[in-house]
């Protein structure tokens, strides 16, 4: 945002995923799609509130893709957001969307999450930027979020390409300060037929690779005097190139650091990198995760030195992490923290009167090897429920759990299930459960209904009876669908009804073909739910035997008394459940 | 704690005791006062129960979005083994408020692990500043013991140089208009606790 600008826009502290809705507004966006995932949730859920973009959550990232692409054929600005894993899925449609080119500016967030904070992987998706060859930006905090994104649209619209806007964990969920201006009215829809730029059969697809190449050529000349990409020069010795938030920790760490800071990071400004070089005696690379600029930047023939304690290149950086690399003397915390006995671990952990709780809690019993699934769900696999074998990406825990029976064979009967979240199944559940149907097998999915998506904090689906807007839509008749897929065992079950869901997993199993059980139980902290929590359990310590069965269930509101081994029941937490009294054998805890 | 550069304030807690909210407040302050304020944390699969911290930072200019190790002015603890988990974070001349307040993690509900019972006793060493807020009790007087994270608020108030209105606004700004009354209350018995900071 040049400077002369501002007087129009007012002051405001936004977390990253804000300015990227603020930003989509003033833009004229007039549509947004995508699926929610962590940290990138909060971008639709802010969009939103704005009445004039029309936001939606698609069943997966390749749908929200594809339906903005469309779209963007009719001439309207769009908005396409997913974490970083999420682009993997909307991967097919992204490869070859450069190819054809979008109308209506379209500009697609990748949220990556570097450590892994609430992630099966930290896959580095600049890597999809060269991959996909889509412009790509990094910004470092909220304010060049909005400072990117004013002229994204406009970018991908004269250029005809989408925009890949990579953000992490810390420019998604840290505030800064940016700000706010006024809307610009939106173009007129419209389509005109282009058989040769949108059908890309081969034919098409040659003409369209070449002018591509073309449009990359234009970018590549563009980036080189472009705002977002900035020479500060400081020192004459030391030089650093740097992207995206890792800037404010070289700035933080080596203030007389010289910095190459770039914000549009494909295609790299090839002659700004050089002349960056040239003007430092020392010049350095410093990213998070893979080594992209390190590779282009080297691949120019520009000479890096190298730091003296080389990051190892897994986990996101810190001002600690930069600091160490460089040898410079980090301030020492106090003494104490040296003298600290071990203290006992807080991992996140099923709620109490968590619906899945009770599905973990009778699977463990019946030792039966589960492939897993993403979601909160997949708390289920540590102890003390430890009942889930398997978990790789969304959707895989059907598929596994088919190739496992394939694998053992007959032993497998009977002894395999696999587990799989309302939203997780209509993201990438459907097709694998077909393929169980059409290859013959006899897998028994249980599909877990809370009738949210609720991990990434409570955002509907096409299973919840509701749209991201809040209004009213079909909710999914689960049995009705697996039927259709040709699944002729089909139950829906309250999985705190312990006896009937247990007797149902049990018929699952032996029933000949493919067969599915769907446990239904809304999750306890959706707000129609809370305002029902019941009283908290009872608890007769004569009764008790401190058998700590309770304690195997893993429920945050029972805990143990460290003198007698007895229950203390945490009414604070209890939501009166009763799934403990189920798990007791010698009747002392009861409603 | 104005040394003419960046104030550290780190608020730790368990998933859901209103960590979000506080830092939140926090921010604001800073931001109506005039200074530049990062705010930064970690949503998603820790909000299930885990540990929870939000880091605040502001000044002239603010850089980094986390907090360096060995900088921070002072530690906010809404949970006292959270307070000793982060204890290391502290600047040499740190101070830490934490709330008597125990929760026990699942490793130690089942056995695994011993709660650490002295939590608050180390917490003093090395001459450290610590002000222990009694938040179940405020809280409660306040009229809800969710308001643990305003009560703490308010005896961080007393440490950070930012005036009592500019505090009553920002806290304003962040609460559900219903609920205003509620934590004005239980930042004010915050206010109070701190009179026993040493």
């Amino acid at each position: 945002m040049r400077d002369e600008l501002l007087p129009l826009r007012e002051k405001a502290l936004l977390s990253g995923n804000e300015a990227v809705a603020q930003a989509a507004w003033e833009a004229g966006v007039l549509f947004a799609t995508g699926y929610p995932g962590t940290p990138s949730t909060e971008i639709l859920e802010t969009l939103v509130g704005y009445p004039e973009v029309r936001c939606e959550w698609a069943p997966n990232e390749k749908v929200a893709l594809e339906v903005a692409a469309g779209a963007s054929l009719g001439g309207v600005r769009t908005l396409v957001t997913m974490k970083h894993v999420g682009l993997n899925v909307a991967a097919d449609p992204f490869m070859t969307l450069a190819y054809t080119g979008v109308k209506g500016g379209m500009v697609i967030i990748t949220a990556d999450d570097p450590s892994m904070h609430s992630s099966q992987n930290e896959q580095d998706n600049r890597n999809y930027a060269r991959f996909g060859k889509a412009p790509m930006f990094e910004p470092a905090d909220s304010r060049e979020v909005t400072e990117f994104l004013a002229g994204a649209w406009d970018l991908s619209e004269r250029l005809e390409l989408p925009v890949l806007f990579r953000m992490t964990t810390r420019v998604c969920h840290s505030k800064s300060i940016s700000s706010r201006g006024p809307r610009r009215e939106p173009a007129a829809p419209s389509y005109t037929k282009d058989f040769v730029k949108n059908v890309m059969i081969p034919a098409n697809a040659r003409t369209m690779r070449v002018k591509l190449e073309e449009k990359l050529n234009l970018l590549r000349a563009e980036v080189e005097t472009h705002p977002a990409n900035r020479i500060e020069g400081r020192s004459a010795e030391l030089g650093v190139i740097c992207a995206g938030n890792v800037y404010n920790y070289v700035r933080e760490t080596l203030p007389e650091a010289s910095v190459l800071k770039l914000g549009f990071t494909f295609p790299l400004p090839a002659a700004l990198i050089r002349k960056f070089a040239a003007s430092v005696e020392r010049c350095y690379v410093v990213e998070e995760l893979d080594p992209y600029l390190e590779t282009e930047v080297r691949a120019l023939g520009v000479a890096l030195a190298t730091v003296p304690a080389p990051r190892p290149p897994i986990g996101e950086l810190s001002p600690e992490t930069v600091a160490a690399m460089f040898g410079v003397a980090a301030p020492q915390p106090q003494a104490a923290a040296a003298a600290l006995p071990e203290l006992a671990p807080r991992p996140p952990v099923l709620c109490p009167g968590c619906s899945h709780r009770a599905v973990f809690m009778t699977l463990k019993k019946m030792r039966l090897t589960v492939t897993g699934d993403i979601g909160c769900y997949t708390l289920g696999a540590l102890p003390p429920l430890a009942s889930m074998d398997t978990c790789l990406c969304m959707g895989a825990s059907i598929g596994m759990g088919y190739g496992l029976e394939r694998a053992l064979g007959p032993e497998a009967k009977e002894r395999v299930v696999a587990v799989i979240g309302d939203s997780t199944f209509l993201h990438s559940g459907i097709t694998p459960l077909l393929n169980v149907v059409y290859n013959g097998g006899h897998t028994v999915t249980i599909i877990l209904d809370n009738r949210t998506t609720a991990m990434t904090g409570h955002n509907e689906n096409p299973g919840s009876g509701r749209t991201l807007d809040g209004g009213p839509a079909p909710a999914v008749d689960y049995r009705a669908l697996v039927r259709a897929l040709g699944v002729e065992f089909a139950v829906t079950v309250d999985p705190y009804d312990v006896d009937k869901f247990k007797q149902a997993v049990e018929m699952a199993l032996l029933h000949s073909g493919p067969a599915v059980v769907i446990a239904q139980r809304p999750c306890v902290l959706l707000p129609e739910v809370r305002g029902k929590h019941r009283p908290t359990v009872n608890y007769d310590s004569d009764t008790c035997t401190a058998c700590g069965a309770c304690f195997r269930i893993g429920c945050p509101a029972i805990e143990k008394d460290a003198a007698t081994g007895k229950p203390r029941i945490n009414s604070a937490f209890c939501t009166g459940c009763g799934l403990c009294t189920t798990a007791c054998p010698c009747g002392a805890l009861s409603l | 704690m104005n040394r003419n550069k960046t104030t550290n304030v780190l608020i730790v807690g368990v998933g859901g005791q209103g960590i979000l909210l506080a830092s939140e407040v926090v921010s604001q302050a800073a931001l109506l006062a005039g200074l530049d304020v990062k705010k930064s944390e970690i949503h998603g699969m820790s909000q299930r129960g885990g540990t929870v911290n939000s880091h605040v930072r502001y000044g002239e200019k603010v850089l980094s979005p986390i907090i360096p190790q060995g900088q921070v002015d002072v530690l906010v603890a809404l949970e006292k083994l959270e307070a000793l988990r982060w204890s290391g974070y502290l600047a040499p001349d740190g101070a830490i408020v934490v709330n008597d307040f125990r929760l026990d993690p699942v490793s130690v509900a089942t056995g695994k692990i011993p709660y650490t019972e002295n939590a608050i006793d180390l917490l003093y060493s090395n001459g450290r500043r610590v002000l222990v807020v009694d938040g179940v009790a405020r809280a409660l007087q306040a009229g809800d013991l969710r308001s643990m994270n305003v009560v703490l608020l308010g005896a961080l108030s007393r440490l950070l140089e930012f005036p009592a209105e500019l505090w009553e606004k920002a806290l304003e700004a962040q609460v559900k208009e219903k609920f205003i009354e509620l934590n004005r209350r239980a930042f004010a018995l915050g206010r109070d606790a701190a009179d026993s900071l040493r």
